[in-house]
C-alpha cells in the first residue's frame, strides 16, 4: 500500500473491505500496544540470541554489529526478553518516561 | 400454484448455484420444493442441508465469496439465529438473496405472521423489499439477483413475504419464459472472489482507525443503490409490463386521510379504501415496498398533501415510540411544513386477522383522536381490555 490504512479515506476502501495485497499484516503497528520497552546494555550482552528466540512476536533482528535489537514497530513490550536474558542485559523501561 | 412453490420455481429459473437453508414454518415449502428440484435433477445446484440457520447463511457467505449465486430463506427464530451473519454478508458486499417468510418472534411461541422478525435486523445493511402478493414475490427473485449482483450495488437483498397470508396461498401466476429471464439476469460476474490463483483476503478485522471509514463506505453503497433499484424495476417492467415503485399508492392523490401499510395487508386495506370512498370519504392508501434504503423523497411526495396518516405497524417497538414503520415515517416528515397528523396502530400481530371493516374502524378512531388534538397517537388495535 502506498500509505498506511489509518490515512485512508472511506473512498479508498476496496468494495467489501477486501485485502488485495497478501501479507499486509506486516503493516500492523503492534508496537502501539506497549507501555514498557526493552533497552539493551551492550556491555552485558553476550550475543546468545535468547531474546530473539523467546520473543513471541519475532520482533528481534540481528544488527550489523551482531546485537539483537527489538524492532519497536512490532515489540508489544511483554518483557519476556528481559526475563530470559541470562546476563540481565535487557531492562524494561516505561516508554513515555524514557523520552 | 402455491406462492411458496412459485418462489422456489423463481429460484430455479434464476439459475441459483447454491441453496443453503434450514426448514422452519412458514418458509418450509420453498426449501422443500427446491430440494425436490435438485434431487430430481431439474435444477443444477448444490443443496446444502445445514444444521442451523446460522450455518445456512454462513454457507451462502462462503459460496458467494467464491462467486456462486446463492439463495437462502427463513422465518422468525431462524432469522434471529442468522442475524449475526446478516451484518457480515452486507459488510462483505456479497449479493445473497433471501426470501423471508415473515413470522412472529417468540415468545410466546407462535408460527403466525407479523413483521417482528425482519424488524430485529432492520439496520443490517441489506436492501429490503416488501411484497403484497405471490406474483410480486416471484418477480422480486429475479429483480433482487439482478440488482444485488450489479457491480455498482453488490449488496444482499431480503424479499419479505408474509408468512401464511402469502406463503401458503394458492394464486394464479404469470410465469416468465426462461429465455427472457436469462436475458434479464445474466451470468454473475463477481468483482472479487476467492480463487487460489488470485489470493485476496475477505472478512479481515479492522482497527478503530479505519472501521468508521468502512461503515461510511457501506452506507454510501446502500444509498447509491437507489437509482439502480429504480432502473432494475424499470427494466423488469419493460419486460413484463409489471412496474414497481418504492412507494405505491391507491386512490391517494387527493386523499385527506392516508392509510400507510407494508406487505400483504395492503390488499385488504385497498378493499377498505374502496368501501370508504363509496361512502364519499376522502381516504387513500400508501404502500411501502422499499424498506431499506428508505425512500424518503418518494414517501414525502406521496404523503405530504394529506392531513392525516394512519400508519399500520405489524411489529411493536417495546418501550419505544410505537411501531417501527410509524417511527420511520415520523422521521421522514419531521422537517416538512404542514406535515400530516400521524396516528399509529399496531395491528395483526402474530397472524390475527385484520378485515376491511377493521381498517375502517382504525380510520374512524384516528380521525376522532386527531380531531380532539391527539396528533401523535399510538395504540395496539383490537386488544381486549
Amino acid at each position: 500500500m502506498t500509505k498506511p490504512e489509518y490515512e485512508w479515506t472511506w473512498k479508498e476502501i476496496p468494495v467489501g473491505n477486501v485485502i488485495l495485497e497478501p501479507g499486509n499484516a506486516s503493516q500492523y503497528r503492534t508496537g502501539d500496544w506497549k507501555t514498557l520497552k526493552p533497552v539493551l546494555n551492550k556491555e552485558l550482552c553476550i550475543h546468545c540470541g535468547l531474546c530473539s528466540i523467546f520473543c513471541p512476536d519475532m520482533a528481534y533482528n540481528l544488527d550489523s554489529e551482531g546485537y539483537f535489537i527489538a524492532d519497536l514497530f512490532y515489540c508489544k513490550g511483554c518483557g519476556i526478553c528481559a526475563k530470559e536474558c541470562p546476563t540481565g542485559a535487557i531492562t524494561m523501561v516505561v516508554e513515555e518516561e524514557e523520552k | 400454484m402455491e406462492v411458496s412453490i412459485a418462489a422456489a420455481e423463481a429460484v430455479k429459473q434464476a439459475n441459483v448455484d447454491v441453496i443453503s437453508a434450514y426448514p422452519i414454518t412458514p418458509q418450509t415449502h420453498i426449501v422443500e420444493h427446491l430440494s425436490e428440484l435438485v434431487a430430481n435433477g431439474e435444477m443444477d445446484s448444490e443443496f446444502f442441508c445445514v444444521e442451523s440457520e446460522h450455518s445456512a447463511l454462513s454457507v451462502c457467505v462462503g459460496s458467494e465469496a467464491t462467486g456462486a449465486r446463492s439463495f437462502t430463506c427463513t422465518s422468525a427464530q431462524g432469522l434471529a439465529l442468522m442475524s449475526e451473519i446478516t451484518y457480515i454478508a452486507s459488510a462483505l458486499r456479497l449479493p445473497i438473496v433471501m426470501i423471508l417468510a415473515n413470522r412472529t418472534l417468540s415468545a410466546p411461541l407462535s408460527i403466525w405472521n407479523d413483521h417482528s422478525d425482519v424488524m430485529s435486523i432492520r439496520d443490517c445493511g441489506w436492501i429490503q423489499f416488501f411484497t403484497e402478493n405471490g406474483q410480486e414475490v416471484y418477480d422480486h427473485v429475479f429483480i433482487s439477483y439482478r440488482l444485488a449482483e450489479d457491480k455498482e450495488v453488490l449488496l444482499p437483498v431480503i424479499v419479505n413475504m408474509d408468512g401464511f397470508t402469502l406463503s401458503h396461498m394458492i394464486e394464479p401466476f404469470e410465469m416468465i419464459e426462461q429465455e427472457k429471464i436469462d436475458q434479464f439476469l445474466p451470468v454473475y460476474q463477481p468483482l472479487y472472489r476467492l480463487h487460489p490463483d488470485h489470493p485476496i483476503t475477505m472478512g479481515a478485522f479492522a482497527l478503530p482507525s479505519i472501521f468508521t471509514e468502512t461503515k461510511k463506505a457501506q452506507e454510501v453503497a446502500i444509498w447509491s443503490s437507489m437509482p439502480k433499484i429504480l432502473e432494475t424495476w424499470k427494466a423488469f417492467g419493460d419486460m413484463t409490463g409489471r412496474y414497481y415503485q418504492p412507494i405505491e399508492t391507491y386512490k391517494a392523490e387527493d386523499a385527506e386521510t392516508l392509510l400507510v401499510i407494508m406487505g400483504s395487508f395492503a390488499e385488504t386495506a385497498s378493499e377498505a379504501v374502496d368501501r370508504m370512498r363509496e361512502e364519499g370519504r376522502s381516504v387513500g392508501l400508501v404502500k411501502i415496498r422499499l424498506w431499506r434504503p428508505f425512500p424518503f423523497q418518494e414517501f414525502k411526495r406521496a404523503t405530504l398533501p394529506a392531513k392525516r396518516m394512519v400508519v399500520i405497524d405489524r411489529a411493536i417497538s417495546i418501550g419505544g415510540p410505537g411501531g417501527p414503520v410509524a417511527s420511520e415515517v415520523k422521521s421522514a416528515l419531521y422537517g416538512s411544513d404542514n406535515r400530516p397528523a400521524i396516528y399509529n396502530f399496531v395491528a395483526g400481530i402474530s397472524g390475527r386477522d385484520v378485515a376491511p371493516q377493521d381498517y375502517i374502524k382504525m380510520v374512524d378512531k384516528a380521525e376522532i383522536e386527531i380531531e380532539e388534538g391527539n396528533r401523535e397517537g399510538y395504540e395496539i388495535y383490537g386488544v381486549r381490555e
